[in-house]
């Protein structure tokens, strides 16, 4: 659509930007300052240039704590992205069995993150949970609280459970919109199962499929709540990501200035990641309605 | 053939999803004692105690009550500001316009965890700790562009000669705003006041650092009295399901949508 150049359009967005900037703005102004200054306590600040960002880029603890959530990203997108769009191309088209799948599918991510948590503790403990109890009754040594493997298998079936319905939804809408005649052309032009997939089916969902990514990508380099609960970042740091090792840093230790640049830097990555994806995916909007 | 496979695969998926929320309910129908020393997969013997404790204490309940407010207060003020913005957004071009709106999804973007500390001064400094608006406000830091981002979505949708028409009809923009446009994109300020409530109800660390004692939310409370009391599973259990319940029911009303809004509005 073309829109009217009219820069009384500020007025409207008004509200938005005092909001954002009274809830956004002011604490990360906070945390620039706190990254530039060092104290004794009792606000008594004094300027430390760029130390404590040197400090951290030089520091094992938070290369340790960045290379556990890359390969913890990388992990849930592999699996939930294409666990997701197989789910979505099972999917009911529609009537009742539609619906029906798609309440129950999207109910765990109304679960609020704490209780996810908690749902698999008590799922996977041994003394009480259906499967820690099932596995050891079959003989597998699988503890999670005391075993760092086991650790990590645990939280990413519980993130592949809790958000691969997102990724599903979000293909099902894409998959929605496609409309009848593509696929009565492929059926006389007798193309494989394959060839629909590759040739209709992903170049249309292209489009949420990038929302699904980015979103997926952005909440998981933010996850804090469910492995805190399961494992508290154990045993030992081997569970421990960013967001974990930025609170216990932050709010534990009370070290505000490390922490402060830590929260900066992640924040940038985060940013930049961010803004690849959303480039192209403006990118590929202007291409469609051209 | 073809859809034998598909039915096996969503009930396996159905299932997978299913088995731990029914293990939950099934904790929550135990007794402690039940749970600790034996191991059936379904309750022995039924009991609604750990229902009756929570409903009856108000430590307990009134975490759900106030975790309802704090959700319901973000969600009038995310919609309320979103909607005029979403509107510039979706019909003018203006200085800045791509920057703003990128701007906006960087919020969305943040780590809570970068910004728990300084909310906690920021709001502690204004006299505004452990109250409902607090968190109402802090949550808004994500839900403002996220609400923006869908409504802006749905009122592309909307075609600009509607707007054109009532201006020549003599609308003011308020009253053609209220009376015209609002109700043309009722489904996507439905799905938007969706996403907000779930998010708000989701969040536990900006919660949980913003409140104490007046205004705690029911996923603070959860994880103190796990702390607290050493390991109460069977009354663990009860206030997980029961926080489970507002999001099926929300998730019922708006289930046509639900795919449509996840897509920001733009499938």
């Amino acid at each position: 659509m073309d829109k009217t150049q009219n820069n009384k359009a500020w007025f409207l967005i008004l509200p938005v930007l005092i909001l954002v900037a009274f809830s956004a703005v002011i604490p990360l102004m906070t945390v620039v300052n706190y990254s530039v200054n060092d104290t004794f306590g009792s606000n008594d600040f004094f300027w430390n240039g760029l130390g404590w960002f040197e400090e951290m880029i030089a520091s094992d603890r938070m290369h340790a704590a960045l290379g556990r959530q890359v390969l913890f990203s990388g992990i849930i997108l592999a699996i939930e992205v294409p666990l997701g769009i197989f789910v979505a191309l099972n999917m009911p088209k529609k009537g009742f069995w539609a619906s029906f799948c798609l309440v129950l599918m999207a109910l765990p991510l109304l679960i609020p993150f704490n209780v996810v948590g908690t749902i698999w503790q008590i799922f996977c403990r041994i003394d009480i949970g259906l499967l820690g109890h099932s596995l050891a009754a079959l003989g597998i040594d699988y503890n999670y609280t005391n075993d760092a493997l086991d650790a990590w298998i645990t939280i990413i079936v519980m993130d592949v459970w809790h958000w691969t319905s997102l990724v599903a939804l979000l293909c099902y809408a894409g998959l929605q919109s496609i409309p009848q005649a593509y696929y009565q052309a492929a059926k006389i032009d007798q193309a494989s199962r394959w060839s629909v997939f590759r040739y209709i089916e992903l170049p249309k969902m292209s489009g949420v499929l990038l929302i699904a990514v980015l979103l997926r990508f952005m909440d998981s380099f933010m996850i804090y709540t469910e492995p805190f609960v399961l494992t508290g970042g154990g045993p030992g740091n081997s569970t421990t990501f960013l967001s974990i090792d930025l609170v216990k840093m932050a709010v534990g230790q009370f070290d505000l200035g490390p922490a402060a640049a830590f929260s900066i830097m992640y924040f940038l990555v985060i940013l930049l990641v961010s803004w690849v994806f959303y480039t192209v995916m403006t990118t590929l909007d202007a291409q469609e309605t051209k | 053939m073809k859809n034998r496979a598909s039915l096996i695969t969503m009930t396996l998926y159905l299932l997978f999803l299913l088995i731990p929320i029914y293990w939950l309910v099934n904790m929550s129908l135990k007794t402690n004692t039940e749970i600790t020393s034996t191991f059936s997969i379904y309750p022995q013997t039924l009991t609604f105690a750990n229902y009756i404790t929570i409903l009856t204490d108000p430590s307990w309940y009134m975490g759900y009550v106030n975790s309802m407010i704090y959700v319901v207060l973000n969600t009038v003020i995310s919609i309320t500001v979103a909607l005029p913005a979403a509107y510039a957004f979706s019909r003018y071009s203006f200085m800045g316009d791509k920057h703003l709106f990128f701007w906006l999804l960087t919020n969305r973007m943040s780590p809570p965890a970068v910004f728990a500390l300084p909310f906690f001064q920021l709001y502690s400094s204004i006299g505004l700790f452990d109250t409902h608006i607090a968190v109402a406000l802090a949550h808004c830091l994500f839900n403002v562009p996220l609400a923006v981002w869908i409504l802006e979505g749905f009122m592309r949708g909307v075609p600009k000669e509607i707007d054109e028409t009532a201006y020549i009809d003599g609308y003011s923009f308020p009253r053609f705003f209220i009376r015209i446009f609002m109700p043309l994109v009722a489904s996507g300020i439905g799905v938007a006041a969706f996403f907000c409530f779930m998010f708000s109800w989701v969040e536990l660390l900006l919660s949980r650092t913003l409140t104490a004692v007046d205004a705690k939310s029911i996923a603070a409370t959860m994880t103190r009295t796990v702390s607290a009391s050493g390991m109460d599973w069977g009354v663990l259990a009860a206030a997980g399901v029961l926080t489970i319940i507002p999001g099926a029911l929300v998730i019922y009303f708006v289930r046509n949508y639900i795919a449509k809004g996840f897509a920001l509005g733009r499938v």
